[in-house]
C-alpha cells in the first residue's frame, strides 16, 4: 500500500458540498480493467466541455492549481457509489490529501487504502481554511500524519482524527491483505465452528 | 435457541456482528467473516489482478457469485458489444470466473439467471437472514431487507474478501429508523425512503447502520422492504436492515440456494432469534410517520433534495445557511428549474422504470396496472428494464410485456441500464427523466441529463401524461371514465 508521512502543498479549494463519486469520476470511465490514467478524467464533467476542451472557469483548469496535492472540499465529500476509481482518479491526478468536515464511509475506507489521506476538520477550521485560501490563493498547508496535525500558514496547528490502525498502515505502508492472510489459522477455526 | 436469561439485550445488527468476528486485536478493526460475496464486472478486475500478483486462489469460491449488470447492453444480446472497453471488461470477468472457479450468471453463460446483482442475490436464495454479505457496490444494502448485514465495499476490499473471506471493519454505530402508521393508497416504499432521506439529508446516516422498524415496515412485502434498504446508502448509511419475520422465511423457502430439509429447520430456528431484543439500545433514532408520506419526487441533484409531488420547488432565498443556499442554487441551475415552480405538469423526455431499487416483478405489476389498455405520451421515451432474466420471464408469463409494448413503451433486457448510463442507455444533455432509480447526481443518467427520482407508479403516470403526474389523480381520472 502507498505510504503517507508528511506533506506540504498549496491547496486547491472546491467549496461545493456533497461532491459525489459520479462527479469525481463519471461512470462511463469505469470500464477500465486497471487503475491507470483515471486522473485524466478526474471531475471530467466539470472539467471539460462537450468537445473535451478544458472549461476555463473550473478551478483545476487554472494553471496556478497544477500539482497541488491538497484538495480543500465542502462537507460530505465522496458520497455515492463504492467505486474505488474515485481515490484512484484523485491520486492519479496528484492529490495526496482531501480536507473536509466529513467523508462518506466507503469513500473514506477506499482512500485510506490508496495513500490518500482524508482529513476531517471542524466547521470553524473548515470555514477559516476557505477564507485563508481566498485571501491568499497560494496559501500552503503542511500535514504531519504521525502527530495528526495540520499546520496553517499563521503557525496554528490543528489536530485531526484518524484511527490508530489506519494511521499505522499509512505510515508504514502496511499491506492489510497480508495482515489478514496471516490470520489463516483463526479463519480456519472460525469456518470449522460455523460449519 | 432460547435467549439465555439476564443476557444484555442486543440489536439485530449486534447479533450478526458478534457472530462473525473472527479476531479482534486491541486498537485494530475487527476481522469480520463474510458469508456471501457478490461480484460484478466493474469493481472486480483490479481485485482479481491483485490475487494473480500474489499468486493466490479465491479462498471460498463456493461463497462467491458473479454476474454482469452495469456495462452490458439491454437490447438484443445476440449482437456483439460495440463498446470495446465494456466488451473487454465483460470478457475479463468471464476469464476471472473461469480461472478462479466462480459461478457466473452472465450474458454468455447461465443467462437465464443473470440480472442486477442485488436482484439476483435474493432471487436465487443466496441472500439469507443472519448473513454478512458484501459486494463492490454501494447498493448491497438492499440485502439487509432479509435481516442480513449487507454493505458495499471498494475494490481493495473485494480483493481482501476474495483472498481471505474476511474484511477488516470498525464496528459502526446503529440507528433505529422507525416508520409508524399506515401508508395511503398511491404511496409506496419508494416514497417512504425518499421521505426519510429528504428529512434527514444524504449525510444523516454517515457512520450508522440503519434498522427500519415499525408497523409500516412490517406491513411491507419483501420486495418493498428491499426498495427501502436499497436506498439506505442515499441517506449516508452503509447498511440498512429489517428484522426477519414470517414473510422473510416464506420468501426464502424453496429457492435454489436456500437451505433444505433438516438444514432449513436448523437455520430457521436460528433466524427466529435474530430480531432485536426488547430493551436493546441504538446510538440514534430517526422516525417518520407513514400517514404523512405522499408521493415523492426529487427536484435537485442529490437524493435528499426531494419533496411531495404536489409541493413547489424550494427557493434558495429562503435558506439561511450560505453553503446550503449555494448548493440549492447550483442544483436548480443544473436542473433548469425556477424557485417556487410546481413540478406537476413539467414535461419530461424519458421515463425509466428499472434499477436495483425498482425493477422487481411487483414494481412492474404496478406500472403495468397503470399502463394497461392506455398509451404513453408521444413525447416521451419510456424504457422498462427488468432487474433480472427471471423477473423478465415472470413478467412475460403474466403478459406484462404485451401491456408495455402495446402502450408504446420499450421492453428491454435486464441490467442496470439508464440507472448509471454506462452501457449506451443514456439521456442527451438537457433531457429530463422521471426515473425509478436511486441517484439524481449531475450526469448520472448521461452527461447533462436531468433526473427526477420517483416511484414506479409515479413514473408510469408520468409516462401516460408526458408530464410529471400525481399517480393518485391519474388513477382517479381513469376510474371516472
Ligand atoms: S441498478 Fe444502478 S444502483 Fe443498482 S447496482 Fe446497477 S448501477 Fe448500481
Amino acid at each position: 500500500m502507498a505510504q503517507f508521512n508528511q506533506l506540504t502543498s498549496k491547496v486547491a479549494p472546491m467549496p461545493n458540498e456533497n461532491i459525489d463519486t459520479d462527479q469525481i469520476i463519471p461512470a462511463r470511465f469505469l470500464k477500465v480493467t486497471d487503475k491507470v490514467g483515471l486522473g485524466d478524467n478526474l471531475f471530467a464533467d466539470w472539467r471539460y466541455d462537450g468537445n473535451g476542451t478544458p472549461k476555463p472557469d473550473f478551478i483545476l483548469n487554472n494553471p496556478e492549481m497544477k500539482r497541488r496535492a491538497i484538495l480543500l472540499a465542502g462537507d460530505n465529500f465522496g458520497c455515492g457509489s463504492s467505486r474505488e476509481h474515485a481515490p484512484w482518479a484523485l491520486t492519479g491526478y496528484g492529490f495526496r490529501a482531501v480536507i473536509s468536515t466529513s467523508f462518506a464511509d466507503i469513500f473514506r475506507n477506499n482512500s485510506l487504502k490508496n495513500g490518500l489521506l482524508p482529513i476531517i476538520v471542524d466547521k470553524e477550521t473548515h470555514a477559516q481554511l476557505f477564507s485563508l485560501a481566498e485571501e491568499d490563493p497560494n496559501m500552503s498547508l503542511s500535514v504531519d500524519l504521525a502527530s495528526q496535525t495540520l499546520l496553517l500558514p499563521d503557525g496554528r496547528q490543528v489536530n485531526f482524527p484518524i484511527d490508530g490502525f489506519s494511521k499505522a498502515c499509512l505510515l508504514n505502508g502496511v499491506d492489510e491483505i497480508g495482515y489478514v492472510l496471516n490470520m489463516d489459522e483463526k479463519i480456519k477455526a472460525f469456518e470449522a465452528a460455523q460449519a | 435457541m432460547a435467549k439465555p436469561q439476564n443476557s444484555t439485550p442486543l440489536t439485530l445488527f449486534e447479533k450478526i456482528w458478534n457472530a462473525h468476528v473472527v479476531a479482534q486485536e486491541p486498537e485494530s478493526p475487527a476481522v469480520l467473516y463474510i458469508d456471501l460475496h457478490l461480484v460484478h464486472e466493474v469493481t472486480s478486475p483490479q481485485a482479481f489482478e491483485g490475487l494473480r500478483k500474489r499468486g493466490i486462489a479465491v479462498r471460498r469460491p463456493d461463497r462467491t457469485f458473479a454476474t454482469m449488470d452495469h456495462g452490458i447492453p439491454t437490447h438484443d444480446r445476440s449482437l456483439p458489444i460495440v463498446d470495446e472497453l465494456a466488451a473487454k471488461q465483460i470478457a475479463q470477468l468471464e476469464t476471472n470466473c473461469e480461472q478462479f472457479d466462480i459461478a457466473l450468471y452472465g450474458i454468455h453463460q447461465n443467462q437465464d439467471k443473470q440480472g442486477i446483482v442485488h436482484i439476483i442475490g435474493p432471487e436465487l436464495g443466496l441472500t439469507q437472514p443472519g448473513m454478512t454479505i458484501v459486494c463492490g457496490d454501494s447498493h448491497t444494502s438492499t440485502h439487509g431487507a432479509f435481516g442480513a448485514l449487507a454493505f458495499g465495499i471498494g475494490t481493495s476490499e473485494v480483493e481482501m474478501v476474495l483472498s481471505t473471506q474476511c474484511l477488516l471493519q470498525r464496528k459502526p454505530k446503529t440507528a433505529k429508523v422507525e416508520v409508524t402508521g399506515k401508508l395511503q393508497s398511491g404511496v409506496g416504499a419508494k416514497d417512504i425512503i425518499l421521505g426519510i432521506i429528504a428529512k434527514y439529508g444524504i449525510g444523516g446516516g454517515t457512520g450508522y447502520v440503519f434498522e427500519y422498524t415499525g408497523e409500516a415496515i412490517t406491513a411491507l412485502s419483501m420486495e418493498e422492504r428491499m426498495t427501502i434498504c436499497n436506498m439506505s446508502i442515499e441517506g449516508g448509511a452503509r447498511a440498512g436492515m429489517i428484522a426477519p419475520d414470517e414473510k422473510t422465511f416464506e420468501w426464502v423457502a424453496g429457492r435454489e440456494f436456500a437451505p433444505k430439509g433438516e438444514d432449513w429447520e436448523k437455520k430457521l430456528a436460528y433466524w427466529k432469534t435474530l430480531p432485536t431484543d426488547e430493551g436493546a439500545t441504538y446510538d440514534a433514532t430517526f422516525s417518520i410517520d407513514a400517514n404523512t408520506v405522499e408521493p415523492m419526487i426529487t427536484y435537485g441533484t442529490n437524493p435528499g433534495m426531494g419533496m411531495h409531488i404536489t409541493d413547489n420547488v424550494p427557493d434558495p432565498a429562503q435558506i439561511a445557511d450560505p453553503s446550503h443556499r449555494s448548493m440549492l442554487t447550483k442544483a436548480l441551475a443544473y436542473m433548469d428549474l425556477q424557485p417556487g415552480q410546481p413540478l406537476l405538469g413539467k414535461a419530461v423526455d424519458v421515463v425509466f422504470i428499472g434499477s436495483c431499487t425498482n425493477s422487481r416483478i411487483s414494481d412492474l405489476r404496478l406500472a403495468a396496472n397503470m399502463l394497461k389498455g392506455r398509451k404513453v405520451s408521444k413525447n416521451v421515451r419510456v424504457m422498462i428494464v427488468p432487474g433480472s432474466a427471471q423477473v423478465k420471464k415472470q413478467a412475460e408469463r403474466e403478459g406484462l410485456d404485451v401491456i408495455f409494448l402495446e402502450a408504446g413503451a420499450e421492453w428491454r433486457e435486464p441490467g442496470c441500464s439508464l440507472c448509471i448510463a454506462m452501457n449506451g442507455d443514456q439521456l442527451a444533455p438537457g433531457q429530463y427523466a422521471v426515473s425509478t432509480s436511486n441517484r439524481n447526481f449531475e450526469g448520472r443518467q448521461g452527461k447533462g441529463g436531468r433526473t427526477f427520482l420517483a416511484s414506479p407508479i409515479t413514473a408510469a403516470a408520468t409516462a401516460l401524461m408526458g408530464v410529471i403526474a400525481d399517480p393518485r389523480t391519474v388513477f382517479a381520472q381513469e376510474s371516472a371514465h
